[in-house]
């Protein structure tokens, strides 16, 4: 298999030509899409994030996770603009406590949601062959699309811009909104509560524990089945967090998104190495930063109508090719 | 703190957990039983279902109460005799297929307020039917023998439908290349093959697919493997609908599709019957479906049997121990998927002349795990249970749905729009099974006994994290 690293190789060298030259014939354009691209990446990370953390625990890839975000998006549209009645002529205060409001019960209510999927889905079966976790979280998914798709209808639905529409910075004719800017600003503590969660607490070591060895970790006094509906809620909750900044930042939200957008934020989770907690946030901004440049760049870009396509060549070129992912551990079955 | 999770559960024991072991407790009752009480139970179980359905309607009551009754028969059958006993019921489920036309036309056809299920499955829902079935025992070699997950078999599928409508329509109206095909004047411009020899041909083409897909991917551990061909799936149909100009060339009409495809010839049968009613189009599609449906599952049953099939269950049950025996591995998975992509291919091609088009729409993740669900409500690796499973749930989806729908409403006065819950159904059996029966309804007995007795299915290159 000599010629397989460098066929890799080859195919990342020409990514960054292609880069390169855009960036000499239209530098503007592809300072915003950068921009744009570390915004959407971040939101991404959050919703990778969440199959790295049940994937690191149980290895099992948690196919429904994408529609709990999904249904993140929607609860935060029931909250946020049925309820409490937020839309674009709400005053900065309302929005302010409007959006933390909404932010809570999408949190708590993706993370109840994921927990029970676990508790009633996946527990049952901990010790049954492998694929039938994996099968039941397809049942899973679809059971909850299905609740999407009865909540919202097939059509996407449309949500008022809460966010102020005002332009943070001008990059070559090209604005980036405020909007955004707070969507990217807000993922950063999240993110940060999290590595403190898992790396400072004493829940986050048995997370910790628990990923390495279950066994050993029951004899250590660690309540294995607990810290599992933890991890759960933990990673239903960042999907809640996610459902609302995408809500927020793409003001269009559909009951398929969970699935696309589930997968991205897959290969994300893969790219960056499943199971490694930076690696999915890595992960998720450079997919963030090839769809962004692939659907905005002039020079060669194939364009939105390729997006998917190439980010399922991403995933299947590196699980072929590294299937450690770029911060993930050398496995034998990389070899 | 200290607690481990098993004695906080004991201790705890929440109201559900009575109700969620219920399902447990039936079964140890029913393994506490002897021979005997378990044979007196199985025949009460079998008259109740059969006294339910009589209520239903007496057609299908005396269908289940026949297929019900042949084994207690058979056990009557004298000794030099008996050894026909295992052709008895596939041949009288066979009979009732091949005989289906006629009934449906002189029976069933004028029963339209059926309870329940409403109407009868019409001979365009039977081919569809017929056409999952195919898929579905396809995908069982793969799933269900060799134990691979494949969620983007829509891929074979789509490759299929593709092969027939490039060289069945005027898709490529530059050529103009005739063979075979029946019903098409030959100043037509395009490709027209006789679909029938495109059915071998979509076969062929899609089980190079499947190798081309498989070989980079099949050294990945199976639920890597399962995204990876989620993966695929995804790319083919984006490929089809963007198609309309690769490079600036008109491969598949992008979003419009491919219409019309030549419907297959099935030659003038009039002079068997002096009429040419008898003939009509959907029968000729029926029997035509039928024999291809024989043919896959003849084919399956044979393979599983064979060399190859025992290396596929013997990597199944245990990679390690298989390879250790010599198999090899990369290559009969590779024969697996070839194979289960052969006949996605062909029943992809036939569909596709029986609906006379093809879109890029057709093929979403939604169809694979819609036939991925068939297998596991059938039982994974066993064909009946999956050729049934397959029937059973392209009905449902079919017209049965819709009528189980409108008569539900109707008897309870509700207004549930139940087609729109269908993914959500498709879901809850896929758990529900998994969770109560993982083997399936009409489970194979081996691998009943892995689910329940489980077998060491930690592939080769597994390494814990």
């Amino acid at each position: 298999m000599g010629v397989v690293p460098w066929l890799g190789r080859t195919l990342v060298v020409l990514l960054f030509v292609w880069l390169g030259v855009n960036l000499v014939k239209t530098p503007g354009d592809f300072g915003i899409l950068l921009v744009e691209g570390l915004t959407l990446g971040l939101v991404y990370g959050l919703i990778a994030l969440g199959y790295s953390l049940v994937y690191g625990i149980l290895e099992l890839i948690n196919f429904a996770h994408g529609d709990v975000f999904m249904l993140g998006s929607w609860m935060s549209l029931y909250i946020g603009v049925q309820k409490l009645g937020l839309d674009a002529s709400s005053s900065g205060a309302k929005v302010v406590s409007g959006l933390a409001l909404t932010l809570l019960v999408a949190m708590a209510f993706c993370g109840l949601l994921n927990a029970s999927i676990e508790r009633v889905a996946y527990r049952p079966l901990r010790n049954a062959p492998r694929l039938a976790p994996l099968i039941t979280a397809i049942g899973m998914s679809f059971i909850l699309q299905d609740v999407g798709l009865n909540r919202l209808g097939p059509a996407p639905v449309s949500l008022p811009n809460i966010l102020p529409t005002g332009t943070v910075v001008t990059i070559g004719g090209n604005n980036y909104g405020w909007g955004h800017l707070i969507v990217a600003v807000s993922a950063l503590p999240v993110l940060a509560l999290l590595v403190w969660l898992v790396q400072r607490t004493r829940q986050g070591r048995a997370m910790r524990a628990t990923a390495q060895d279950q066994e050993a970790a029951a004899m250590m006094g660690i309540n294995v089945n607990r810290t599992i509906s933890f991890t759960f809620l933990i990673a239903g909750a960042l999907a809640g967090v996610a459902g609302l900044l995408y809500a927020l930042y793409s003001t269009n939200i559909q009951f398929d998104q969970g699935f696309t957008l589930g997968l991205i934020a897959f290969t994300s989770a893969v790219l960056g190495g499943i199971g490694n907690l930076p690696g999915a946030v890595l992960g998720a901004i450079i997919i963030g930063l090839i769809q962004q440049f692939n659907e905005g760049l002039s020079w060669h870009a194939p364009g939105s109508d390729w997006t998917q396509s190439i980010v399922f060549a991403i995933l299947i070129l590196i699980l072929v090719f590294r299937p450690e992912g770029l911060l993930g551990e050398r496995t034998p079955e990389g070899g | 703190m200290a607690k481990t999770g098993k004695v906080a559960d004991e201790v705890r024991d929440p109201w559900y957990r009575r109700w969620a072991e219920l399902p447990g407790e039936w079964r140890r009752r029913y393994r506490a039983l002897d021979d005997r009480q378990r044979f007196q139970m199985g025949v009460v179980v079998r008259a109740l279902v059969v006294i339910g359905l009589i209520f239903i309607d007496w057609p299908l009551a005396l269908f289940v109460a026949v297929l019900f009754a042949v084994p207690y028969a058979l056990a009557y059958v004298p000794q030099p005799w008996n050894r026909f006993n295992r052709f008895v019921t596939p041949t009288i489920v066979l009979l009732v297929a091949l005989t289906y036309p006629l009934i449906y036309t002189n029976l069933l056809e004028s029963r339209t307020n059926v309870t329940l299920i409403g109407a009868y499955p019409t001979l365009g829902t039977m081919v569809i039917m017929g056409v999952y079935a195919m898929m579905a025992v396809g995908l069982n070699i793969v799933v269900g023998y060799a134990g691979l997950l494949d969620l983007g078999y829509v891929a074979f599928y789509a490759m299929g439908a593709y092969t027939a409508a490039w060289f069945a329509s005027v898709q490529f109206a530059h050529r103009n290349v005739h063979f075979g095909a029946v019903g098409v004047s030959g100043s037509t411009p395009g490709i027209h093959i006789s679909i029938w020899i495109l059915l071998v041909l979509a076969g062929i083409l899609t089980a190079f697919v499947g190798i081309i897909i498989g070989l980079p991917t099949l050294r990945l551990r199976g639920d890597y493997l399962a995204i990876v061909t989620l993966g695929f799936g995804e790319i083919l149909p984006q490929v089809a609908r963007n198609g309309d100009s690769l490079g600036g060339f008109n491969l598949t009409n992008g979003p419009n599709g491919i219409t019309p495809i030549d419907p297959p010839g099935f030659g003038n049968l009039n002079f068997l019957t002096g009429s040419g009613t008898f003939w009509t189009s959907d029968r000729l599609f029926f029997w035509g479906v039928l024999v291809l449906v024989i043919i896959t599952v003849f084919c399956s049953l044979r393979l599983r049997d064979s060399r190859l099939g025992r290396a596929w269950i013997a990597i199944r049950e245990d990679e390690t121990a298989a390879a250790a025996m010599g198999v090899p591995l990369m290559r009969t998975k590779t024969w697996a998927y070839a194979t289960g992509a052969f006949f996605g291919g062909v029943a992809g091609a036939y569909f596709a002349a029986f609906k006379q088009s093809t879109f890029p729409g057709d093929f979403s993740f939604n169809i694979s795990a819609f036939i991925l669900s068939m297998v596991i409500l059938g039982g994974m690796g066993n064909v009946w249970g999956v050729v049934f499973g397959a029937a059973f749930l392209a009905f449902l989806n079919q017209q049965g749905l819709a009528t189980i729908g409108h008569s539900i409403n109707n008897s309870f006065g509700t207004s549930l729009d139940v087609p729109k819950y269908q993914f959500g159904i498709y879901g809850l059996i896929i758990v529900t099974v998994m969770l109560l029966r993982p083997e399936g309804l009409i489970p194979s007995a081996r691998r009943k006994a892995e689910f329940h007795e489980g077998v060491s299915d930690t592939p080769l290159y597994d390494v814990q994290a």
